[in-house]
């Protein structure tokens, strides 16, 4: 496994968020809990892959995600089991989402 | 409740939750935020799941309390290592404890973990004795059995000790899963790979036909609700002292005479007398019920 930290600028979330978790941990698949944080000015992401040596493209699709949401203030965790960027771009949308406690 | 149909064996263990208890009612025991994740597939370097891949907790259903575990069969194969099986055992327990309406086991399960090896065996003889102490407390628990890892190894067994056993075709259940048979007696004994026999001798149907499943529905969630429903306000129970466990010994060999030598079930559809054994596979499951219920109605 591989596990870093990266934390983001990001526009404050604003409205209280609950605890979500989106996907299942399987071949090509992720889970991503999202809870509240400490900063309301930055996401703070935690990984844990099983694929090595892909933490520049992590980056990368992280910033997208923080850049598209108001993700400040926010506490992700994530376990990957070699999911692919566009499968992690969805999970981190589906549970940013049910983060917002509206149903979809 | 959802009016649309939901493919209970495509949904994830949380949507299954969903789509049986009432909306709003489920509350999770253990959630995901605390981080009950195996220290066991963590010292492999292995992938951990935050829930180690089940899901547990207390709910409503129809207004009936109800204690509800989920397994994921989509993470390990819903098997079963040290937290996941704690976490089934610990639930059976409160059940003894706080008499809900039932348990219900939403099993999706190749049995023990093998990356945890003694300790999810242990966690499934734990899981059996929680089981019938909750059973001899008074609480019927339920199993449903319709994802894509069926109900197989320990949690065959923890299936069949439940009250009731509400299946879908696709759902399947038995003790060693095809891959293992084969492995073990050769491909001559049983072929994993043809699909269609695998349905035949351990889907839901065979099992309905043979009393080991006790409700067959459709692959969707709405029906098992509808099942567990029925369960709630009328249910079997399970053989419980040594008179009912003899009469049941007895109804096993009555079985077995019965179907002499029979290695699929076409041939046991046929000894049945149902109007078109070849036919059984693509039945609903409500025809499939009609042509048992006439069976039995005629013999």
């Amino acid at each position: 496994m591989e596990r870093f930290e990266i934390t983001l600028p990001a526009r404050a979330a604003g409205a209280a968020r609950q605890t979500a978790l989106a996907g299942v941990v399987s071949s090509g698949n992720l889970e991503v809990l999202v809870e509240a944080g400490q900063d309301p000015a930055t996401c703070a992401i935690e990984v844990n892959t099983s694929a090595h040596g892909f933490r520049e493209i992590w980056e990368a699709v992280l910033a997208d995600f923080a850049e598209r949401y108001p993700a400040g203030g926010l506490r992700i965790a994530i376990n990957d089991a070699g999911a692919t960027p566009a499968v992690v771009s969805l999970r981190l949308s589906q549970a940013f989402e049910d983060s917002t406690g509206e149903d979809s | 409740m959802n009016s649309r149909r939901i493919s209970y064996f495509e949904a994830s263990a949380r949507a299954r939750v969903a789509a049986l208890a009432d909306a709003g009612s489920f509350r999770e025991y253990c959630p995901p935020a605390e981080r009950r994740t195996s220290p066991h597939l963590a010292r492999l370097d292995a992938p951990v799941a935050f829930d180690d891949g089940v899901v547990v907790g207390s709910a409503t259903v129809d207004g009936r309390p109800v204690l509800i575990a989920a397994q994921e069969g989509r993470f390990n194969g819903g098997a079963v290592g040290e937290v996941h099986g704690a976490k089934i055992r610990g639930l059976l327990e409160r059940a003894a404890r706080e008499k809900p309406a039932a348990v219900l086991l939403l099993v999706d399960s190749g049995g023990v973990r093998l990356h945890e090896a003694n300790a999810g065996l242990i966690a499934i003889s734990e899981i059996m004795r929680a089981l019938m102490a909750a059973q001899a407390a008074g609480v019927p628990v339920f199993a449903f059995v319709g994802g894509s890892c069926g109900a197989f190894g320990g949690m065959g067994i923890v299936t069949r000790l439940c009250d009731e056993v509400i299946m879908s075709e696709e759902g399947r259940l038995g003790l060693s899963g095809p891959e293992v048979i084969e492995t073990v007696k050769g491909v001559g004994e049983f072929d994993s790979r043809d699909r269609a026999l695998v349905w035949r001798v351990t889907g839901g149907k065979l099992r309905r036909a043979l009393g080991e499943a006790t409700r067959l529905v459709d692959d969707d969630a709405r029906d098992f609700r509808a099942a567990a429903i029925a369960a709630l306000s009328n249910h079997r129970r399970a053989p419980a002292d040594l008179a009912d466990l003899k009469a049941a010994q007895a109804a096993l060999a009555r079985r077995r005479s019965a179907h002499p030598e029979t290695r699929d079930g076409l041939e046991v559809w046929r000894a049945l007398g149902l109007p078109q054994p070849e036919a059984v596979p693509m039945l609903s499951s409500d025809a499939f019920n009609r042509q048992l219920h006439e069976l039995s109605a005629e013999a």
